[in-house]
C-alpha cells in the first residue's frame, strides 16, 4: 500500500502529467452520462410494468385483453418499430462514413416510420377509448394505456429529437458535438426498441394469451 | 402501578429489561411493556432479549469511543502511529462480531415471525397453558371507520363501536378491514397491530390474560379525525362478558342494518359508544366486497367478465378527475387555517366532499 | 364577468386561496412580502443583481452551486425547523380536555410539510451541495461532467422548494403525511389543492435531484485525476459514488409512484383507488422501493465526511480503508432489498417479512464495521478537537443507539408493536439527526474554509454543538419511552394525561435544539463579521489529507492550474510528506465551461407549470410547457458553451497565491 518505500523515493515523482490539448467534458462523459440517464429511464419502465404485472388481471368488470387488444395491428406496428431502428443504423453508418446528404436521408426514413408507429398507436387508443375500454375503465387498462403510452411519448420525444437533428445538421453538419448527439440519440432510439419488445411481449402476446 | 412480571423466562436479561422499563414504570403506564396479553408479553420479551443481544455489542463499543476519544487526545502522550492503518486479525474482529450477533438475532427473527405471525391460530393460552381442548375460538370482525372502529361478533350477532369486551384466556380471532383509508389496528396491550384495508382482509390471532382495561389506537394516518380514532379494550372474564353481551343485546340502539352501516360511512370523529343489539347478516363480507350500498356491484362479482364488450358496471361516486372538471366544477383551493363552518356539522355533506375531512 | 369565465382564467384559484380571514398567517404573510421586497429593494439598491445574476445564478461552477444548495438547505431548515417547534408544542399541551391550539387540518399541514421539507429540502440540498462543492476537487477535476445539468438541477430543486414555499400563502399544504399514502392522498379524500402542491413540487425537485444523481456519476467515473484508481478515490468520493449510484436507481420508482397518483388526481385513472381494481399497496411498495434506498443516499455520503474528519483530525490514514470502501458497496446493493421492512404489520406472512427483517438486520453489519474502522481511526491516533471532530464523537455514540433501535424494529414480531408509534419516530430522528445532521455539520463547518477562505466562529459553533446534541437528547428520549408506551406517532391530541410531563419535556429538548441552530446561524455570522481575523490563506487550515486542501482557500474557478497526478491515497499528505513543490511556470490556458441563464429560465417555467397545474389554470399549464421545450430546444442551437482562461490569468492568480502562501511562512 505504502509508496514511501526506499526505492520508489529515489525516483523522481511526476506530480502533473503533461495535459493535452482541450478539456475534461469530452464525448466520454457525454455518452456514458446519457448512458446511465437511459438505465435510469429503464427503471421507470420497470417500474411500470412491475405496476402493469400487478394490476393485469384487475379488469373491475371491465374488457379484457383478448377482446380489446388487435394483434395484427400491432404486429405490424412491431414492424415499423424495428424496421425504423435498422433505418437508424444506416444513418450512422453514413455519419461515420461523413455523408450529411446520406445521413439526413436516413433520419428521415427513420422519422417517418416512427411517425407511422405514432400514428397507428393513437389509432388504436382513440378506438378503444370510442370503445369504453379507456383509462378510468379499469385498472387494468389504466395501466396498460400508462405503460404504452409512456413509450409513446418516448417514441414522440424522439421524432422531436430527430426533428432537432436535421436542422443542426444542416446547419453545422457533422460536427463532433452534432456526431456525439447523433450517438446518443441512436442509443436512445434502439432502447425504445427494446423496451417496446418487452411491451410486445408481456403486454400484447401475454395479454391474449392469458 | 402494574405488577412487574417476576416470571419472565429472561434471566439473562433481566437488568436489562429493569433499566429500559425503569422510565415507564415512573408513568405508570407502559402498555407495551406491560401487555396483557400473551402475544403482546411474547413480542415484549422479544424486544428484551434483542436489545440485550444488541447490548453484548454496542455497551463495548460506546466505551472504546469514550475511551480512545479521551486517550489518543492531542497533548496526552500516548502512542502515536499515523502508519496503523491496516489490521487483518482486527479486520477479522470488525466484520465477525456484529456478524456473529446477526446470526444469533437472525436465528431468532426467522423463528419468532413464524410463531408469531398475524395469521396464525394460536397453540397456548399463555406461558405454560395450553388451550383447553374444546375450546372455541372468539371471532371478533373489525371495520376501520372514518373515524371509528366498528367491531362485529357474528357469532353473538352483536356489534359495537368504540368498544370492545374480550373474554379472558379465550383465543380471539380478528378479521380486519376498512372502508375508505388504509388504517392500522393497533392494541398494544393485546397484541400489537396490523393494518387494515379497504376491500381487503387481514387476520390476527390474539388472547388476553387479564381482565382490565386499556386503550386500542388507529396507528396509521388517516385524516383529520385521526388522532381521536381509539376504543376502548376491555379484559373481562366469562361472567363478565357474558354480561357484557347481553347489555349490548339489550341496549336500545337501532340495528347494524345496511342502510344504518352506509350512514356511519360518512366521516364522524369523537364518536361515543354505541351498541347494535342485531347486525345483519352478511354484513361483514360486504364490507369487505365494498358493494355494502345495495346499488353497488360486489368486487368479487365484478371480477369475473361477462357480458358486452366494453360494458360492465360503472361504481358510482367517483369524484370527477380534475381535467375532465368543467370550469363552474373546479371549485376553490381555500386556505384551510380559516376556521370550519359550524353551521355544517362535519359529515353532513355527501361522502368524499373535501369539507367531510378537513373538520 | 361570469363565474365559468373566471374559472378559465384563474382555476380553482379565488380570494378564499388567500389567508386573508386568518391575522397569525396574514401577518406572517406580510412579514414575508415586506422582508422580500426589502431584500430586493437592498440587492437594487447596492446593484447586485448584475453580480447575482453573472456570478452565482447563471454560474456552472460546482463549488457555486454547491455553496447555494447549502444556502438553500439551511434556509429550508429554519422553516421545517418552525414546523417542528409548532409540533412539540402542541403535543406538549393537547392532553385530557385540552385539545391544544392547532386544529387537525392545520396541524396535520405542518406535520407532513415538515418531514417533506426536512428530507427532499433540507438533508438531500445539504448532502448534495457539500458533493457537489467537495467532490470535483477531491478527485483532481474542473468541473463536474455536465455543468449546465448541475446548474440545472440546482434551480429545479428551488422550484420545488418555492412551491412548497408559496403553500402556505396561496391554498394549503398536503394534509396526507409525508409520503401521501394512497388512497388518502386520491382524490377522493384530498381533493384540495395540498397534495398537488406536494407532487409538483417533488416531481419537479425529484427530477433536479436524479439529473445530479447521473451528473455526479458520470463525473467520478470519467474526470478524476489520472493515477487515482478507484481504490485511490478518497472515501468521500465512493460514499458520494454509491449514493449518486442509489439516487439514479431509485428515483425512477418514485417518479413513477408521483406520476400515476397524478393520473388518478387528474385523469381517473384507477392505479390507488379502492374501486375499480386500483392497488393501493403498490403506491406503498413504489414508495419505499424509493423511500429505505433514500435513507442511504444521505448518510453514505455523510459517512465518508465523518471518514475524511476523522483522518484529518486523529491525523491517521484511515484504518481500513478498504474495508470501508467494501461495506459502502455492500450497504448500496442491501438497502435495495430492505423496503418491505416499512410495513412488516401489512401482512405479508412470516417468510417474506422474515426474510426483509434478516436482510435488514444484515445492513447492521457493514455499518458496524464502519463505526469499528473510525474507532481504529481514533486508536494511536492524536486527536485534535476541533468541532468537526467533536461532531464526529458526538455521531458515534448517538448512531450506535439508533442503529441499535434500527435492528430492533427490523425484528417482525417486535414491529408489530412499535411500528407505527412514537418509537420508530424518535429512531428515525436517532439515525437522520445523529447521523445526517450531525455529519453535515461537521462537513460544513470542516470545508467552510475551503469555500471562503475562512473560518466559522469556533465559540458560537460550540454553542450550537452542545445545544443539538443536549437537545437531541433531552428532545427524543421521553419520545423513545411514550413510543414504548404504546402511543401512536402522527396524532394532535393524547387523551392520557399522565403522558404530558414526557412531551413537555420534549418540547424543552426541542428549544434546545433551538438555541443549536441559531448558535450555528450566529457561528457563520460572527465568522463573516470577524472573517480578518478567522482568515486562512494557507489553503490548508486542517493539515488535510485530500486533494481539496491542495488549492487555494477558495480554489480559483479552475480549482487546478495544473492537474495533479495521483500516486497514493490521500494524495495531498503524499504529496506535502514528499516534498512537492508548487510549479511557478509553464501555465497554459484553461478550458472552461461558459455560465448560461438556461437553467434559470427553465426551473422558472417549470415552476410555472407546477403552480398552472395545482390551480387547474390549463391555459398557464399550457403556455408554460409549451415554453419549456422552446426554451430546451432553443438551448440545444447554443454551441458556443465554453472558453478558455488565458494562460496570463492563470498565471495572475496563481503567483498571487504563491505570493499569499509565502508571506504566511507556509
Amino acid at each position: 500500500m505504502s509508496s514511501l518505500t526506499r526505492d520508489k523515493e529515489t525516483e523522481p515523482v511526476i506530480w502533473h502529467p503533461v495535459e493535452e490539448e482541450g478539456h475534461g467534458h469530452g464525448g466520454g462523459a457525454t455518452l456514458i452520462g446519457f448512458w446511465i440517464y437511459l438505465m435510469s429511464d429503464a427503471l421507470i419502465f420497470a417500474a411500470l410494468f412491475a405496476t402493469f404485472g400487478v394490476l393485469s388481471t384487475n379488469y373491475a368488470g371491465g374488457p379484457q385483453p383478448k377482446e380489446i387488444f388487435d394483434l395484427p395491428l400491432v404486429a405490424l406496428n412491431t414492424g415499423l418499430l424495428l424496421i425504423s431502428s435498422i433505418t437508424f443504423g444506416f444513418a450512422m453508418l453514413e455519419m461515420q462514413a461523413n455523408r450529411i446528404g446520406g445521413t439526413r436521408l436516413w433520419l428521415i426514413i427513420t422519422a417517418l416510420f416512427g411517425v407511422g408507429f405514432i400514428g397507428i398507436e393513437l389509432y388504436e387508443f382513440s378506438h378503444l377509448i370510442a370503445e369504453g375500454a379507456g383509462p378510468q375503465r379499469s385498472a387494468f387498462l389504466s395501466a396498460f394505456f400508462t405503460l404504452v403510452g409512456t413509450h409513446g411519448l418516448h417514441v414522440t420525444f424522439g421524432l422531436i429529437w430527430i426533428v432537432v437533428l436535421l436542422v443542426q445538421i444542416a446547419q453545422r453538419g457533422l460536427i463532433v458535438e452534432n456526431q456525439r448527439r447523433l450517438i446518443c440519440l441512436s442509443m436512445f432510439w434502439h432502447f425504445l426498441d427494446i423496451i417496446w419488445i418487452g411491451v410486445f411481449t408481456f403486454v400484447y402476446l401475454l395479454g391474449v394469451l392469458r | 402501578m402494574r405488577h412487574f412480571p417476576l416470571k419472565s423466562p429472561l434471566g439473562a436479561t433481566r437488568l436489562i429489561a429493569l433499566l429500559l422499563l425503569l422510565p415507564a414504570l415512573a408513568g405508570c403506564s407502559g402498555d407495551v411493556m406491560f401487555p396483557s396479553g400473551d402475544i403482546a408479553l411474547q413480542q415484549r420479551n422479544l424486544i428484551l432479549i434483542s436489545t440485550g443481544l444488541m447490548l453484548l455489542i454496542i455497551v463495548p463499543v460506546m466505551v472504546l469511543i469514550v475511551w480512545f476519544a479521551w486517550k489518543y487526545r492531542k497533548g496526552s502522550g500516548a502512542k502515536y502511529d499515523p502508519k496503523f492503518h491496516h489490521s487483518t486479525g482486527l479486520e477479522l474482529i470488525i466484520w465477525s462480531c456484529p456478524l456473529l450477533i446477526i446470526i444469533c438475532l437472525g436465528a431468532l427473527t426467522w423463528s419468532s415471525t413464524h410463531l408469531l405471525d398475524p395469521f396464525r391460530p394460536l397453540d397456548r393460552i399463555s406461558a405454560g397453558k395450553p388451550i383447553p381442548p374444546g375450546t372455541k375460538t372468539l371471532d371478533v370482525q373489525v371495520v376501520a371507520m372514518d373515524w371509528k372502529w366498528l367491531f362485529i361478533l357474528p357469532e353473538q350477532g352483536i356489534a359495537t363501536v368504540n368498544e370492545l369486551a374480550l373474554p379472558v384466556d379465550v383465543p380471539v380471532r380478528f378479521l380486519l378491514t376498512s372502508t375508505s383509508q388504509m388504517n392500522t389496528f393497533y392494541a398494544p396491550t393485546l397484541a400489537g397491530m396490523i393494518y387494515t384495508m379497504p376491500g381487503m382482509r387481514s387476520m390476527l390471532h390474539a388472547v388476553i390474560n387479564k381482565p382490565g382495561e386499556s386503550w386500542g389506537y388507529s396507528g396509521n394516518y388517516t385524516g383529520a379525525g385521526y388522532s381521536h380514532m381509539r376504543f376502548k379494550l376491555r379484559g373481562l372474564d366469562q361472567a363478565g362478558f357474558d354480561k357484557w353481551v347481553a347489555d349490548v343485546k339489550a341496549a336500545q340502539g337501532t340495528e347494524l342494518t345496511l342502510a344504518k352501516y352506509v350512514e356511519m360511512v360518512k366521516p364522524t370523529t369523537k364518536d361515543p359508544v354505541v351498541k347494535f343489539p342485531t347486525v345483519a347478516a352478511d354484513i361483514f363480507d360486504r364490507i369487505v366486497k365494498r358493494c355494502v350500498d345495495p346499488s353497488k356491484p360486489c368486487l368479487a362479482d365484478a371480477m369475473p367478465h361477462g357480458g358486452s364488450h366494453g360494458g360492465g358496471q360503472m361504481i358510482g361516486n367517483k369524484p370527477v378527475p380534475a381535467l375532465e372538471k368543467a370550469p363552474e366544477d373546479k371549485g376553490t383551493g381555500p386556505n384551510v387555517t380559516k376556521p370550519a363552518d359550524p353551521k355544517v356539522a362535519p359529515g353532513q355533506t355527501a361522502p368524499g366532499h373535501q369539507h367531510n375531512r378537513a373538520m | 364577468m361570469n363565474d365559468a369565465l373566471l374559472k378559465t382564467i384563474f382555476g380553482r384559484l379565488t380570494w378564499e386561496s388567500f389567508p386573508l380571514h386568518e391575522p397569525i398567517l396574514l401577518v406572517t404573510f406580510i412579514v414575508v412580502i415586506l422582508l422580500g421586497a426589502g431584500i430586493v429593494g437592498a440587492v437594487t439598491y447596492f446593484r447586485l443583481w448584475g453580480w447575482l445574476w453573472r456570478d452565482w445564478f447563471t454560474s456552472v461552477d460546482h463549488k457555486k452551486i454547491g455553496i447555494m444548495y447549502i444556502i438553500l438547505g439551511i434556509i429550508m431548515l429554519l422553516r421545517g425547523f418552525a414546523d417542528a417547534l409548532m409540533m412539540r408544542a402542541q403535543q406538549a399541551m393537547a392532553f385530557g380536555a385540552n385539545e391544544g391550539y392547532l386544529p387537525s387540518h392545520h396541524y396535520d399541514q405542518i406535520c407532513t410539510a415538515h418531514g417533506t421539507l426536512m428530507i427532499f429540502f433540507v438533508a438531500i440540498p445539504l448532502v448534495v451541495g457539500i458533493v457537489n462543492f467537495v467532490m470535483p476537487l477531491q478527485i483532481g477535476a474542473r468541473d463536474v461532467a455536465f455543468p449546465f445539468l448541475n446548474n440545472l438541477s440546482f434551480w429545479l430543486t428551488v422550484a420545488g422548494a418555492l412551491l412548497v414555499m408559496v403553500s402556505l400563502f396561496v391554498g394549503e399544504f398536503a394534509k396526507t403525511g409525508w409520503l401521501s399514502y394512497a388512497p388518502l392522498a386520491g382524490i377522493e379524500y384530498s381533493p384540495d389543492t395540498g397534495v398537488d402542491y406536494y407532487l409538483w413540487a417533488l416531481q419537479i425537485a425529484g427530477i433536479g435531484t436524479t439529473l445530479s444523481g447521473i451528473n455526479m456519476v458520470a463525473t467520478i467515473i470519467k474526470m478524476r485525476a489520472p493515477g487515482m484508481t478507484m481504490m485511490k478515490m478518497p472515501v468521500f468520493v465512493w460514499t458520494a459514488l454509491c449514493s449518486n449510484v442509489l439516487v439514479v436507481a431509485i428515483f425512477p420508482a418514485l417518479t413513477v409512484a408521483f406520476m400515476l397518483l397524478m393520473l388518478d388526481r387528474y385523469v381517473g385513472t384507477n392505479f390507488f383507488t379502492n374501486d375499480l381494481g386500483g392497488n393501493p399497496m403498490m403506491y406503498w411498495n413504489l414508495v419505499w422501493i424509493w423511500g429505505h434506498p433514500e435513507v442511504y443516499v444521505l448518510i453514505l455520503p455523510v459517512f465518508g465526511i465523518y471518514s475524511e474528519v476523522t483522518s484529518t483530525f486523529t491525523g491517521k490514514r484511515l484504518f481500513g480503508y478498504s474495508s470501508m470502501v467494501y461495506a459502502t458497496v455492500v450497504i448500496t446493493i442491501l438497502s435495495y432489498i430492505v423496503w418491505l421492512h416499512h410495513f412488516f404489520t401489512m401482512g405479508s406472512g412470516a417468510s417474506v417479512n422474515s426474510f426483509f427483517g434478516i436482510a435488514t438486520m444484515v445492513i447492521s453489519i457493514p455499518t458496524g464495521a464502519k463505526i469499528f474502522n473510525w474507532l481504529f481511526t481514533m486508536y494511536r491516533g492524536q486527536i485534535r478537537y476541533d468541532l468537526p471532530m467533536m461532531w464526529v464523537i458526538a455521531f458515534m455514540l448517538t448512531f450506535v443507539v439508533g442503529g441499535m433501535t434500527g435492528v430492533l424494529l427490523a425484528v417482525p414480531p417486535a414491529d408489530f408493536v412499535l411500528h407505527n408509534s412514537l418509537f420508530l419516530v424518535a429512531h428515525f430522528h436517532n439515525v437522520i439527526i445523529g447521523g445526517v445532521v450531525f455529519g453535515l455539520f461537521a462537513g460544513i463547518i470542516y470545508w467552510f474554509p475551503k469555500a471562503f477562505g475562512f473560518h466559522l466562529d469556533p465559540t458560537w459553533g460550540k454553542v450550537g454543538f452542545w445545544g443539538w446534541v443536549i437537545g437531541y437528547w433531552i428532545a427524543w428520549t421521553p419520545i423513545y419511552i411514550v413510543g414504548l408506551m404504546g402511543v401512536p406517532r402522527r396524532v394532535n391530541y393524547i387523551e392520557d394525561a399522565s403522558l404530558q410531563p414526557y412531551f413537555i419535556v420534549a418540547a424543552i429538548g426541542a428549544l434546545i435544539i433551538l438555541v443549536g441552530i441559531l448558535g450555528f446561524v450566529m457561528s457563520i455570522v460572527m465568522g463573516i463579521v470577524k472573517r480578518d481575523k478567522l482568515r486562512d490563506v494557507t489553503g490548508d487550515p486542517w493539515n488535510g489529507r485530500t486533494l481539496e486542501w491542495s488549492t487555494a482557500s477558495p480554489p480559483p474557478a479552475y480549482n487546478f492550474a495544473f492537474t495533479p497526478m495521483i500516486h497514493d491515497l490521500d494524495a495531498w499528505y503524499d504529496m506535502k510528506s514528499r516534498g512537492y513543490e508548487r510549479p511557478v511556470e509553464g501555465y497554459r490556458p484553461i478550458h472552461m465551461p461558459r455560465n448560461t441563464g438556461a437553467g434559470v429560465i427553465l426551473s422558472a417555467l417549470a415552476l410555472v407549470f407546477g403552480f398552472a397545474m395545482i390551480w387547474y389554470i390549463w391555459w398557464l399549464a399550457a403556455v408554460a410547457l409549451l415554453g419549456l421545450f422552446i426554451v430546451a430546444i432553443g438551448h440545444t442551437f447554443n454551441y458556443n458553451r465554453d472558453y478558455y482562461i488565458p494562460s496570463e490569468d492563470v498565471m495572475q492568480i496563481e503567483s498571487q497565491r504563491l505570493q499569499a502562501l509565502k508571506s504566511a511562512g507556509a
